[in-house]
């Protein structure tokens, strides 16, 4: 898939992963550029969520390289793809719910006193500053994260991933459990991310979300890449044929899993 | 900026909080204080003014380190979502090391009564005790093997070797200067020591309030109200001060003083001298283990791993948190807990029995759970389960006053551990 000539932010290069003679990623290569939204589709069970673990870190992958910025990047714990630049935006969120709004956004990169203990006062004032900007009326800072609603919970993980100046970032399922009026906080935060030259995974199973976010899909079904395509290229019905079917439209790129 | 629009009212900018919510007070720390307040008055009223002494109240203290210090320990183990049922074992065996060590290893190479005997008995609790919880640390954290079986296998292993180390035999008497670890006489400061201690722990908590309210205006952050910075500091530096005095007030008793007067050339005049025990070695050193606990949980980056591994350990994992690695120091922080604890038992009872530690485990676990630490992890206070141990032993000491009979003791302590349990429950229910 060579649509132009930048170098992609982020490739990964037949990438397969198997759980148990189960092959849940088999030979699946995508691409992600600057300023770039790429919608990952496909069936609950296509194998989405796992492949976006693997560029995490969450996962090692059975065979396959990724690279950033043209460069062989070796990913095998979460640490390594955040210090690529890659933050994540989990379906489950990956909050500790014990745990207050900056303890979780500075979970494991916490700010330290020169005595080596938590920098709780810092990291309450950036926390503030950031969630000013996310969601400018959450006031609940001392609070357990288990007491937030569930848009606010998603404030958390989102100023979590983008706090750490992200260069990729991985939604997975971002709106799933949002109301109308806070999907679209999400989806005007995406378009402002993606204004600063942040390269953006969106994965969700509802093709209506991503059509209006990406400017290009890969579909995926049953671990296998079915196809990619620039969004001007397909109708909505190709792609969900692609997501149902496994059938390649004749304005996508065919993947090894088209039928 | 660019900031998303935010479709919800904002909430009124003046939160309307109660007196509680003032002070930032633990609700449920409250709650044990006065469970504890009516088990000490009820035992007072029932026994005819004999528990609310400074004599028992002197005793309770020395009684409850043991456990308490352990129960910090286990506090970050269920917090974890672990548990650890090898502790009494732990304790027994490490005992039985420094007391061998004691009676027969240190005084081949320094002589008996040795001033280096002590410390290197010491050193050795904290090097047995935290390398066997370091060892089950790995076992669980890096095997996989869950921690209910590992320490349950451990509660065996360590008790049966607390046998081999003398095929059961009792070692005694310890060292008279690593004696001042069970407190008794060789273990109270003193009056003048212990009023240096409650004013110097004054001098830091008022410090340590201040600090930490000038650090939250210099952020522009919101700070408790003045008056209700002041109240706290107040009844902090009242309960020290008062501690200090009901230790001060306990005397020695009348045969002990005398040798102690006449070791120091002190004439002894008709009616006895009134020489204050002080605070007992062993309960500084729960208190200083428990604001080191304290400040490790709450402080030190290690602590909020340890809480974000209890609150979710896939999160944890994801944060890029070597989980293994911090789980494993939890236990070698365990392990070293019950070696502090072995030197406090074994000097206490001035020998080293295998059976040393016997049912601490439990004892430690219920006072964690007593304390308010939840067995599904992520939620506990050091301080919590040092007052949990407190009021676990109260209960036993007060039924001991009482008369009561050991096995009505144990069930009177069983019985509570569950309504305690079941009481937090409804409370974290409500609150939710």
């Amino acid at each position: 898939m060579q649509t132009n000539g930048t170098t992609p932010l982020v490739e990964m290069r037949n990438i397969s992963i198997a759980f148990g003679g189960i092959k849940a990623v088999d030979d699946v290569s995508i691409d992600l550029r600057p300023g770039e939204v790429v919608g990952l589709l496909g069936h609950n069970g296509a194998g989405k969520s796992t492949l976006i673990k693997i560029l995490s870190g969450a996962y090692r992958p059975d065979t396959g390289e990724i690279y950033v910025n043209g460069q062989h990047a070796d990913i095998s714990t979460p640490r390594d793809a955040k210090r690529f630049g890659i933050e994540t935006i989990y379906q489950t969120l990956a909050l500790a719910d014990n745990i207050d709004a900056a303890g979780n956004i500075f979970l494991g990169r916490e700010v330290l006193t020169p005595y080596g203990t938590l920098d709780d006062a810092t990291m309450e004032a950036e926390t503030r500053k950031v969630m000013a900007r996310l969601n400018p009326h959450f006031r609940r800072f001392k609070e357990p994260v288990k007491a937030l609603s569930g848009g606010q919970r998603q404030s958390v993980a989102i100023a979590r991933a983008i706090y750490f100046n992200a260069r990729v970032l991985i939604m997975d399922e971002p709106t799933a459990a949002l109301g109308p009026a806070e999907t679209q906080q999400v989806a005007d935060l995406v378009l402002q991310l993606k204004k600063e030259g942040i390269g953006i995974f969106l994965i969700s199973h509802d093709i209506h979300d991503v059509f209006g976010l990406a400017d290009r899909v890969s579909v995926m079904k049953n671990g296998k890449l079915v196809g990619s395509a620039n969004v001007q290229d397909v109708t909505q019905d190709e792609v969900l044929g692609m997501i149902i079917l496994g059938k390649c439209p004749p304005g996508a790129t065919p993947g090894p899993g088209a039928s | 900026m660019n900031a998303p629009v935010a479709t919800t009212a904002p909430p009124p900018s003046s939160t309307s909080g109660s007196l509680l919510s003032k002070l930032e007070i633990d609700v449920r720390m409250l709650g044990m204080l006065a469970a504890l307040a009516v088990i000490w008055v009820g035992f007072d009223l029932l026994s005819g003014g004999v528990f609310l002494t400074p004599r028992n109240l002197w005793n309770l203290s020395v009684q409850t380190a043991s456990v308490a210090i352990m129960a910090t320990g286990m506090v970050l183990v269920i917090v974890t979502r672990n548990i650890d049922l090898s502790v009494g074992a732990i304790l027994g065996v490490t005992g039985m090391v420094i007391g061998v060590a004691q009676v027969q290893w240190l005084p081949a190479y320094l002589g008996l009564e040795h001033w280096l005997t002590a410390p290197l008995a010491v050193l050795l609790a904290l090097v047995v005790g935290g390398s066997i919880g370091l060892f089950q640390g790995w076992l669980i954290a890096y095997l996989g093997i869950p921690s209910f079986i590992v320490t349950l296998g451990g509660l065996l292993v360590w008790r049966g070797a607390a046998w081999w180390v003398t095929t059961g035999q009792t070692v005694a008497p310890m060292d008279t200067r690593f004696k001042a670890f069970g407190g008794g006489v060789e273990g109270a400061l003193g009056a003048t020591a212990t009023w240096i201690i409650a004013a110097v722990a004054c001098g830091l908590i008022i410090v340590g309030l201040g600090l930490s309210r000038r650090r939250r205006l210099s952020f522009g952050f919101p700070v408790r109200p003045g008056w209700a910075d002041a109240v706290i500091a107040l009844v902090a530096c009242g309960t020290v001060l008062a501690a200090a005095t009901i230790a001060n007030s306990y005397p020695m008793p009348m045969g002990t003083a005398r040798a102690w007067a006449e070791a120091r050339g002190i004439a002894w005049p008709e009616g006895g001298l009134f020489i204050p025990q002080g605070v007992a070695l062993p309960v500084l050193i729960a208190v200083i283990v428990g604001l080191v606990m304290t400040f490790i949980a709450t402080r030190r980056r290690f602590g909020r791993y340890v809480f974000a591994i209890g609150g979710n350990p896939e999160a944890a994992e994801l944060s890029g948190i070597n989980t293994r690695w911090t789980l494993m120091k939890v236990f070698g922080f365990m392990g070293l807990l019950c070696g502090i604890s072995a030197c406090i038992s074994t000097a206490r009872l001035n020998a080293a029995t295998n059976a040393a530690g016997t049912l601490d485990e439990l004892y430690v676990i219920a006072s964690a759970v007593i304390g308010g630490t939840s067995l599904a992890g992520g939620i506990g206070t050091i301080a919590g389960a040092m007052l949990g141990a407190l009021v676990m032993q109260s209960l036993q000491s007060g039924m001991v006053l009482l008369g009561v009979d050991t096995p009505l003791q144990n069930i009177v302590v069983g019985a509570v551990l569950v309504l305690a349990v079941w009481v937090d429950g409804v409370y974290r229910r409500r609150i939710k």
